[in-house]
């Protein structure tokens, strides 16, 4: 049984229905309004209303696994501008578990986040972090980690948890193959995922609160792309997430399975891009048409003294920081910047875990900060320009432009300078 | 520095505000007191944004130069100082030699120099770098240089003898560079009375801005001869300088030594519960109230806190959503809930850290304003009894599981 999650912000008024339909037609709780569109590349500047905020598209989400960002308080977080983060189902079912989430009004609730969460289906963790025992048309067996106990987690599964959690966007349960696996197992995969997308709208007993998006599969097969495409825009979703990527594949194909999946996925939904988080990745990928983002790679790096840069990044913890006297970017204003320098950080890294936070911070501060000069860039009809200039600062010349990123622009009328 | 006293309780307690601290002398810091612990200027787990949601913080900041020692360079290149360097923007800043909550290895100290132990492992100072070190950080007083390796129960009275005469050595060194910068002089002695005697005697002869009585570490000792030693100690040293205690920091403790006439402590015991993912909640009110009485004595009902602290790994606090303390205002209490800090122990989450030293911090320094605040009004006993009640229950309930 679900407990009803009083949320107080913009939610949609129907009334609550507890009990479980099985239609394919959902009402949902999500609004996108395009604000702007490019008129050279696919970009859109969007607001997407749900259910505790609105939240200002393009957007990167950061990761906060077990119901926490690492080290940071959801006040930080907040004053930080983050609309919208991610929780992970995998985790959190594993502990604390659903049931006590529930008790503790959702994940909401547990962690004293106001704004809005997303939580994906665990498909990831299952294939990336465990023992994986077997995948049938059930769903996946694996052993748990903490008491070796085998655990299936079915579509009906993944998405009764992501009740309990309350989350403002779940994702369905895909069939997660590599994207560097070829043959048939891509093709199974994809045919799997559509049939566990109807199997997650039906279990979702929650529509009016909670989001459900679909994940397009298909590997870096055009045609098996293309019909998971087909298929799965005819669902009634409020949101289609593009899957299977961010792997180990090549960025070549990359770019073209993510521009290839714009071009077929509804104007008037959010096209939310999974596990991709550098900053050149996400300025592509804007103009390739993408509007939300999610990536652990900003505030895992920061743990190890990594700090997001325009020009790249800076190795806080290398010997050539201890006696420079500036901030990580002069031109930052988040709170580690106002404050602190460099030299001060690499010798806190000897002493405390609070120079991890600082780090922490400055890089959600450069991830959010990003999405915005993006955002008003795409506002003010000048996007091509800026992905000019935000190349030129990243990289040192014209010539160590990457390939992939060049082609991807140039396919959306960007020729780099 | 001045120190004023408003109160002496019962010829020992002490009750006033150290002033005249600082750069400008317009800051002071209530006595009894603690000051901030830091790691390196940082206080352990917090940014700026979390150590803000605390009010009413000590106004001087304590660094170690076991923390420092090994940015010298850095420091040096710097010139401005360590205040500034650490983004301190308005503080008083004192350094002392060692972490309070790290137990040094024993072995190293010789006649001329002490050993400080940083990232990079043992570094030997001799008073001519520990001066160059203070000299980098130009805090605002410092503890002089002092061998204070007498807690180990096997040390002689030859070492004991030693470590006083060398303490005494270095701080005359260390006195020949006053150049503006107030120095507290150290008193050693083990555990030897007379020893203890002598260094007091001694090092009030020196023109020195007050007192840190070291060698008496929670562990060294039992209280009863610390309290006595102490009460020995200050017998000897002139009333109108502030006595800061090393290395002691539990409640219970600290009361004794309150009643001894300690002025100052050290607030690294926050930080060594945090560590242990525990939370402080051992009650500092004396303030009447029927109710609570009541609440407090139901011994049936296992998950009152009636301890210094509670364990919040423990499975019981797994679906308690009451605040760590009740009625506590720090940003911990007000935003989270047990279960919630438990759920992030058990996972191994840098927040549980964040939220647990922010309560324990804020806790502590609740603890020191009530003492200040019963001993303006004569109920040191009052609260003595409260507190301690809630020390003896936890040992009892220990022996009862067994």
């Amino acid at each position: 049984m679900a407990a009803t999650i009083e949320c107080g912000a913009d939610t949609n008024t129907s009334e609550n229905n507890m009990s479980f339909k099985k239609a394919l037609s959902v009402a949902s709780s999500l609004t996108l309004q395009i604000v702007a569109e490019c008129p050279v590349t696919k970009a859109r500047v969007c607001d997407l209303i749900l259910p505790h905020c609105a939240v200002n598209t393009p957007v990167f989400m950061p990761v906060g696994t077990q119901g926490t960002l690492k080290g940071i308080t959801v006040d930080q977080l907040e004053a930080l501008g983050c609309q919208i983060c991610l929780g992970n189902t995998y985790h959190l079912g594993m502990r604390p578990g659903p049931d006590l989430i529930e008790k503790a009004s959702g994940l909401h609730g547990f962690m004293n986040w106001k704004r809005n969460l997303l939580t994906d289906s665990g498909g990831f963790q299952m294939v990336s972090l465990v023992e994986l025992s077997e995948v049938t048309e059930e769903g996946v067996k694996f052993k748990s980690p903490y008491d070796g106990k085998e655990i299936l987690l079915s579509p009906e599964k993944s998405i009764s948890i992501q009740n309990s959690l309350g989350s403002d966007i779940m994702m369905q349960l895909d069939d997660v193959v590599s994207s560097t696996v070829t043959g048939p197992r891509v093709e199974e995969a994809m045919h799997r995922s559509i049939r566990w997308l109807d199997r997650c709208i039906a279990a979702n007993k929650n529509p009016h609160k909670q989001n459900l998006f679909a994940i397009i599969q298909g590997g870096l097969n055009s045609e098996l792309r293309k019909a998971c495409l087909a298929e799965m825009t005819k669902r009634e979703v409020p949101g289609f997430a593009i899957g299977g990527l961010s792997g180990g594949e090549e960025k070549d194909d990359f770019w073209r399975m993510v521009t290839l999946s714009t071009d077929h996925l509804p104007r008037e939904k959010p096209r939310y891009l999974m596990g991709v988080g550098y900053a050149v990745d996400l300025v592509v990928c804007v103009a390739l048409g993408c509007d939300m983002f999610d990536c652990v790679f900003p505030t895992r790096t920061a743990r190890f003294g990594s700090a997001l840069v325009p020009w790249g990044s800076l190795q806080v913890k290398q010997k050539q920081y201890a006696k420079d006297f500036q901030p990580i970017d002069p031109d930052c204003q988040c709170p580690t910047c106002k404050r602190h320098s460099r030299a001060y950080l690499h010798a806190l890294f000897k002493s405390d875990t609070a120079a991890m936070h600082h780090i922490t911070i400055h890089n959600i501060a450069y991830q959010l900060n990003l999405m915005r000069s993006v955002r008003q860039s795409i506002v003010e009809g000048r996007f091509p320009e800026f992905i000019q200039t935000f190349m030129k600062r990243m990289f040192p010349s014209r010539d160590q432009y990457p390939s992939w990123a060049v082609d991807a622009l140039a396919s959306v009328n960007v020729t780099l300078e | 520095m001045q120190l004023e006293l408003s109160r002496v309780v019962q010829c020992t307690s002490r009750l006033g505000v150290l002033k005249g601290l600082g750069r400008t002398g317009q800051r002071s810091l209530e006595v009894p007191g603690c000051l901030l612990y830091t790691h390196f200027g940082t206080v352990p787990h917090l940014t700026q944004d979390t150590l803000h949601t605390m009010s009413n913080l000590p106004s001087v900041t304590q660094v170690t130069l076991s923390n420092i020692a090994e940015h010298q360079e850095v420091l040096e290149e710097f010139k401005d100082g360590f205040r500034k360097f650490a983004g301190l923007h308005d503080t008083v800043l004192y350094c002392s030699l060692h972490d309070p909550a790290m137990l040094c290895p024993t072995g190293y100290t010789t006649n001329k120099t002490v050993s400080v132990w940083g990232s990079g492992g043992r570094m030997e100072l001799t008073v001519a770098k520990f001066m160059a070190l203070q000299k980098s950080v130009q805090p605002d007083w410092y503890q002089s240089m002092a061998d204070g390796e007498t807690w180990q129960n096997s040390t002689s009275r030859k070492r004991v003898r030693k470590s006083v005469d060398r303490t005494l050595a270095h701080l005359d060194e260390c006195l020949l560079e006053l150049d503006g910068v107030e120095v507290f002089g150290v008193v050693e002695g083990g555990d030897i009375l007379e020893e203890r005697v002598r260094s007091a005697r001694e090092t009030a002869k020196r023109p020195v801005a007050g007192f840190c009585l070291d060698g008496l570490q929670t562990g060294s000792m039992d209280q009863s001869l610390r309290t006595q030693l102490i009460a020995a100690v200050n017998k000897e040293l002139p009333e109108d300088k502030p006595r800061l205690l090393q290395g002691v920091g539990r409640p219970d403790e600290v009361l004794a030594c309150i009643e001894a006439g300690v002025d100052l402590f050290e607030s690294f015991f926050p930080f060594q519960v945090t560590e242990r993912g525990c939370a402080l909640c051992f009650s500092f009110d004396i303030s009447p109230d029927p109710e609570r009485q009541n609440g407090d004595l139901n011994h049936d009902d296992q998950t009152q806190m009636t301890s210094f602290e509670i364990n919040l790994k423990d499975r019981r606090y797994q679906d308690d959503f009451r605040p760590l303390v009740e009625g506590c205002g720090c940003y911990c209490c007000q935003n989270h809930q047990r279960a919630y800090l438990h759920h992030l122990l058990v996972t191994n989450e840098l927040l549980a850290g964040v939220l647990l030293m922010i309560h324990n911090t804020s806790h502590y320094h609740g603890f020191f304003a009530a003492l200040r605040e019963a001993l303006a009004e004569d109920k040191l006993d009052l609260l003595k009894r409260r507190v301690l009640r809630d020390g003896a229950r936890q040992t009892e309930r220990k022996e009862q599981d067994g």
